[in-house]
């Protein structure tokens, strides 16, 4: 059974469910999540499943505005819980489990061999050697391109295996004399030039260096980050401009008109692409180039998360419910209605899409890691002290050692030496 | 016999109690419900605010329901004074306040010109105090849309002027300008109705006396007319100071605080570290939040001993 609920009606709405499930005599589990329409959809069949599955159990699904359930998730989490709460994985959760809100659920994991069928996703599920919670989808990002852009600068398409950084630099260069934006961006949301320092970083360091400067040990005048920044300062001048005062969906429109040439960003996007007009003819998709030679390839692919909370009033069922969740069916299922990764590896994923089958491949075969996303590996201050950072440097590089030393201060005030 | 005196005995007292409970208690009882919003919805926040900013908390009560932050005394002041993010949005305050007040002089001038007999005035009078009838969000997006790179107007007239568009709202040093612009739009439009019914009250028999003694233009309006327009001034001054002060939506809506920080303002500031999506820091929110009520006091405190005074020379 699933409703949709806002505000007040919430109340009513749950008075009214709870006598009515009291009279079906159903165990009731109730689920706080912040869908939009299409995930929402795919939920209720989810849940529809699992109730054919498990007659006994009643899943109540209360949605939430998405932008409200920040706000909302801290104060339901203490005065009212429900059974089950959406959020996202690492850093994301770490202050609910460190509150002690979101339970330990090893035993779920352990149980149904978790440890392995979610492997790429464990270590941003864990915290103090306990997972916290059951991660069902993720997409992956990369870069998206206009073959188009390509064909008007007279340059030839990317193949299957992607360009080198020289070649991608170079490329860049040519688009510039064609009047193209080699790389669009926004940074009105600034978590689009998050995710291309993001890949910049992985690239140029590795995984582990990417992960340590997200959580705060290194520093930023290190040599390692510097070369970050040398390799961003090649890419800067190609940048759309007033990239600080466009949204992403206005990026978006300059890919599509064929004004801008590649836009680092996440799967979700591509709807935005095919609704301006873009197919899978002129819509291309690589993973981001290699820029040290050698440094394993790790992706980025941010994980949504269920988690138990401990004021669970029905945790047991609740835990059956989230055991579900993380099995392939009920992952492909959903991942195949919203067009996202599960990420259980023996799910499948639809393959008339190729960006899914791009993306399923790219992170499957990701030997350096699953970052999760700056503003998900790091802490939620010291994200935002980044993301203003990398801003700052796309408009202003020339202000480069100011920069670095502010964010330098911020994570020695934020993570004591 | 005995009742009369006893009525007799009770008849002084009787009225004199209920003329102390008029006297005395009316006033408080009319007064109580106002009081008790006050109170609740005033002085507990702002007194919760400042007790607040004295602890480290990132709005988190744990599973009993217990507070998590933990005492810092002045910490969050301290950093406060160092927080570069705090001087610029602190020095955007002052951009605001001193800005602002530029909607005195134009809500003033184009009041004076509407304040005319022509046919169809009041067409006239409803299309300029049209925008503040807009609400600030739909400002800002009509603003951010037209200063937008690409296809923005302005952009596309800079661009066609000067052969290189400006985006006004990605430049860090134009972009609390360009939204000061955007917030005087309305700002003026109100002024402008408070002058405009101030008008209204100039006595004409003053400004007649005045024209027979030789006085025009500058003169007239700078020592017959402004004088009366004194109460419609004082009121324009205390919104605009207030309007500068709490700018929020506009910064909200067409930047949120970027490009990285340099729009941001007080408010905003406060917003974006207790409640934003990256805001868990409840106390230091609050801290921003006292210094932006310290800043206000300062003006409403003016203002109150102003009016205190004006009640009693009256």
């Amino acid at each position: 059974m699933v409703h949709k609920q806002t505000g007040a009606l919430a109340l009513v709405a749950a008075l009214l469910l709870s006598t009515s499930a009291f009279a079906q005599d159903k165990r009731v589990v109730t689920w706080n999540a912040d869908y939009d329409p299409i995930p929402l959809a795919a939920a209720e069949a989810v849940i529809t499943d699992f109730e054919a599955a498990n007659p006994e159990i009643d899943v109540v699904l209360t949605n939430f505005d998405h932008e409200a359930y920040k706000n909302a998730i801290g104060n339901f989490l203490t005065a009212d819980p429900p059974d089950l709460a959406n959020w996202y994985a690492a850093n994301r959760m770490r202050p609910y489990v460190e509150a002690g809100l979101f339970a330990d659920i090893s035993d779920v994991w352990a149980a149904n061999g978790l440890n392995d069928a979610l492997a790429s996703s464990l270590p941003s599920m864990t915290i103090d050697g306990k997972q916290w919670g059951i991660p069902y989808t993720y997409y992956q990002w990369g870069i998206y391109y206009n073959r188009d852009a390509y064909a008007a600068a007279g340059l030839e398409a990317p193949g299957e295996a992607g360009v080198t950084w020289e070649q991608f630099l170079a490329n860049c260069e040519a688009f510039k004399a064609a009047d193209i934006d080699c790389l669009t961006t926004s940074s009105l949301e600034q978590w689009p030039v998050a995710g291309v320092f993001d890949y910049l970083s992985l690239r140029t360091n590795g995984y582990q260096f990417h992960s340590d400067l997200a959580a705060g040990k290194v520093s930023w005048t290190s040599p390692e980050a510097r070369a970050v920044f040398a390799e961003f300062a090649k890419l800067q001048p190609y940048v759309s401009e007033g990239h600080a005062a466009i949204k992403w969906q206005d990026a978006a429109a300059l890919l599509v008109q064929g004004k801008a040439a590649h836009f680092v960003m996440g799967n979700f996007a591509v709807g935005v692409f095919k609704e301006g007009g873009m197919t899978n003819d002129n819509l291309g998709f690589m993973v981001f180039p290699e820029i040290t030679a050698g440094v394993a390839r790790a992706e980025e692919a941010p994980t949504d998360t269920i988690h138990l909370t401990s004021g669970a009033k029905n945790p047991d069922d609740a835990k059956t419910f989230l055991a579900y969740m993380a099995t392939a069916e009920a992952q492909s299922k959903w991942n195949a209605a919203v067009g996202q990764l599960p990420t259980n590896n023996t799910a499948t994923v639809d393959p008339a899409d190729p960006f899914l089958v791009a993306g399923f491949e790219a992170l499957s075969t990701a030997s350096g890691g699953i970052a999760q996303f700056w503003d998900r590996d790091a802490e939620a201050e010291y994200a935002k002290a980044g993301m203003d950072a990398f801003q700052q440097f796309l408009v202003q590089p020339e202000e480069l050692e100011a920069i670095l030393e502010r964010l330098e201060q911020t994570r020695l005030r934020l993570y004591p030496q | 016999m005995a009742v009369t005196t006893d009525m007799r005995a009770a008849t002084p007292a009787g009225p004199s109690v209920r003329r102390l409970n008029q006297r005395a208690l009316a006033p408080w009882l009319f007064l109580a419900p106002g009081l008790f919003m006050f109170a609740v919805y005033v002085l507990w926040p702002i007194g919760q605010s400042i007790t607040l900013s004295f602890y480290d908390w990132n709005g988190l009560y744990n599973q009993d329901g217990e507070f998590t932050g933990t005492y810092v005394g002045m910490g969050n002041y301290a950093e406060l004074m160092t927080d570069p993010a705090f001087e610029v949005s602190l020095w955007n305050n002052f951009y605001w306040l001193a800005l602002y007040m530029l909607a005195l002089p134009a809500g003033l001038l184009i009041a004076i010109f509407l304040n005319q007999t022509v046919t169809g005035i009041r067409l006239y009078k409803s299309l300029f105090f049209f925008p503040f009838v807009i609400s600030q969000v739909v400002v800002g997006l009509m603003f951010a849309w037209f200063y937008a790179p690409n296809f923005g107007l302005l952009y596309l007239l800079t661009e066609w002027v000067t052969g290189k568009g400006i985006a006004i709202l990605a430049d860090p040093d134009l972009v609390t300008f360009g939204i000061i612009a955007a917030g005087l739009w309305p700002q003026i439009a109100y002024v402008m109705i408070l002058y405009l019914t101030g008008l209204n009250n100039v006595a004409p028999d003053q400004i007649e006396a005045a024209r027979l003694d030789g006085a025009k233009g500058w003169r007239m309006l700078w020592f017959v007319v402004l004088p009366q327009l004194r109460p419609a001034t004082f009121i324009a001054v205390i919104v605009t100071v207030i309007g500068a002060l709490r700018s929020f939506d506009l910064v909200s809506i067409m930047t949120k605080g970027g490009p990285f920080g340099e729009s941001r303002v007080l408010s905003y500031y406060m917003f974006e570290k207790a409640l934003g999506e990256y805001g868990f820091r409840m106390g230091y929110g609050a801290a921003i939040a006292v210094v932006l009520f310290a800043i206000m006091m300062v003006f409403i405190s003016g203002f109150i001993w102003k009016m205190w005074r004006d009640e009693r020379e009256r």
